[in-house]
């Protein structure tokens, strides 16, 4: 399997001048295959947030090599950013679902970002909507939606237009068990047909759930690594 | 993007204050372009009605000389060949400008008023006009040759600057419109901004986060503008109207010809792709500072 991204001394500083503050990410160096699954744990506040902004182009590193899809994702062109974005599917941890659209617009809205035809788009969401037990709720305003519904209305937009690589943050940090449990088979099909999945949580429950996902663990802002790199083969499973 | 993205930002609320702003936009800046053509229109017609129009006046007390030296005069004057017409003006109607200030004393035939010849020329050529006036005088010293172009040169000026001032507050009021929608774009994207940073993240570019500004500013400038531009045309004719009622040849001339009207209809089309692309430009020069 070849490498999607790899990444080298990569650190992250939020501010700039005398307002930077301390590094968030510090020397983080690793690489993730294409295909494989990804854990991403760590403690609240250990940076796990800050790696998949950096994964799914929404920061730029202070310093550090990214590639990202076999280019250099530093210094990338503006212009090419969105070809790249919609190469990624991302499940923010405060979902952003755009307020205003109903349910079945806000699963729509990558496809039709993407340019796709409307006669095309009604089966994939609808499809996508049964998938995540929203058939129902298919013209809710995410206002009226539990914070359960809205995580699953994000699962589905982040997964819809079946991106090369799903960034999720804690995705199921608001669903219940049977939920997260049928979330995470919605992961894994989606790695078994070529999706790179990272899936951020503190959730360690969750690992076991997966037999061949491998696992990252960042404590204040560093990867748990002395060699930088993935520990792999994965470590052993913790019991539920 | 395809046409229901324009939800993505909130439209709710039906016509916004931007449709209100864009109507009284348009329907001033109609009514300053209507006064800029109509009064351009005046002018041009004013000139050409007097560019090559004389008057001579024959002062002279003593009526038979008078009379006489008016006679030799217009035959001068038809002759010439830089002349089209010259017809005397009848007693009763110079009678007729005088009343009110004479009354019926202006009647009198022991009053010595001045004769007069009205005269068109063929072209407007300043030698032309200068061997007309030299013939008249070879006639008479007493003769008095008015070019009414000199009589009414303030007037004519006055109508120029009229035109230019409405050409310049059309100048100014696409100017505030284009600011407005300026100001707009950027309150709107501010007030969007988590939706647009979404919208990056799921792979939008630019252009398609500045086209779903376009459209909507496109939409106030369409309703508002119709609304505007019909009001300012139901002014316009109501206001050709009332001056029609009027019966004065100068202000006749204030009228709008079928370009100057098809000039006024596309008014609305400009506002709508100057608001559109000041959008644009706004919303593209402000997504460049993000990532």
């Amino acid at each position: 399997m070849a490498n999607i991204v790899q990444f080298e001394n990569v650190g992250l500083r939020y501010g700039t001048g005398q307002d930077a503050g301390q590094e968030t990410l510090s020397d983080i160096s690793f690489t993730l295959r294409s295909g494989a699954f990804y854990f991403l744990t760590g403690a609240s506040g250990a940076g796990k947030t800050s790696l998949l902004k950096l994964l799914y182009l929404a920061q730029r590193p202070s310093r550090g090599i990214i590639r990202l899809f076999g280019e250099d994702a530093v210094l990338l062109p503006r212009d090419r950013m969105p070809g790249f974005r919609r190469r990624i599917g991302v499940v923010f941890q405060d979902f952003r679902l755009v307020p205003h659209l109903s349910t079945w617009d806000n699963i729509a809205l990558p496809l039709r970002v993407a340019g796709m035809a409307e006669a095309s788009i009604r089966q994939p969401v609808e499809e996508m909507l049964a998938w995540v037990g929203l058939a129902a709720r298919a013209d809710a305003r995410p206002a009226t939606l539990s914070g359960g519904e809205q995580q699953r209305v994000a699962i589905a937009r982040a997964v819809i237009a079946r991106p090369e690589m799903l960034v999720a943050d804690e995705p199921t940090g608001n669903v219940d068990p049977d939920m997260a449990e049928r979330l995470l088979h919605l992961f894994d099909s989606l790695n078994k047909l070529g999706t790179t999945v990272v899936v951020a949580t503190h959730d360690l429950h969750l690992l076991n759930r997966i037999p061949n996902a491998q696992m990252m663990r960042l404590d204040k802002g560093r990867l748990l690594d002395p060699t930088g790199s993935l520990r792999y083969p994965p470590p052993p499973r913790m019991d539920a | 993007m395809n046409a229901p993205e324009h939800r993505v930002l909130d439209e709710a609320g039906g016509v916004r204050a931007m449709t209100w702003v864009m109507g009284i936009m348009l329907f001033l800046t109609m009514l300053a372009l209507a006064l800029g053509l109509g009064t351009a229109s005046a002018a041009r017609l004013l000139e050409r009605q007097l560019a090559g129009r004389l008057t001579v006046q024959i002062v002279d007390g003593n009526a038979v000389r008078r009379d006489r030296d008016a006679g030799r005069i217009l035959t001068v004057l038809r002759r010439r060949p830089e002349v089209a017409r010259a017809q005397p003006v009848d007693r009763a109607a110079l009678t007729r400008l005088l009343r009110p200030w004479l009354g019926s004393d202006g009647a009198d035939p022991d009053l010595p008023v001045p004769a007069m010849i009205d005269v068109d020329l063929v072209g407007q050529d300043d030698r032309g006009i200068a061997r007309v006036v030299q013939a008249v005088r070879a006639v008479t010293p007493a003769a008095r040759v008015d070019r009414h172009e000199n009589w009414m040169s303030p007037v004519s000026s006055f109508m120029q600057a009229l035109t230019w001032l409405a050409f310049a507050l059309v100048l100014l009021m696409a100017s505030a419109t284009a600011a407005v929608v300026v100001l707009a774009a950027r309150a709107g994207l501010e007030m969007h901004r988590a939706t647009i940073e979404v919208m990056h993240m799921l792979g939008s570019t630019d252009r398609q986060v500045a086209r779903l500004f376009q459209r909507r500013v496109a939409l106030d400038a369409a309703i508002g503008g119709s609304g505007g531009a019909l009001a300012a045309a139901g002014v316009i004719l109501f206001i050709a109207t009332r001056l029609e009622g009027l019966g004065s040849e100068l202000l006749n001339g204030i009228g709008l010809s079928s370009s100057d009207w098809i000039i006024l209809a596309a008014l609305p089309l400009v506002f709508l792709l100057l608001a559109t692309a000041a959008a644009r430009l706004t919303i593209v020069r402000a997504l460049r500072t993000s990532l």
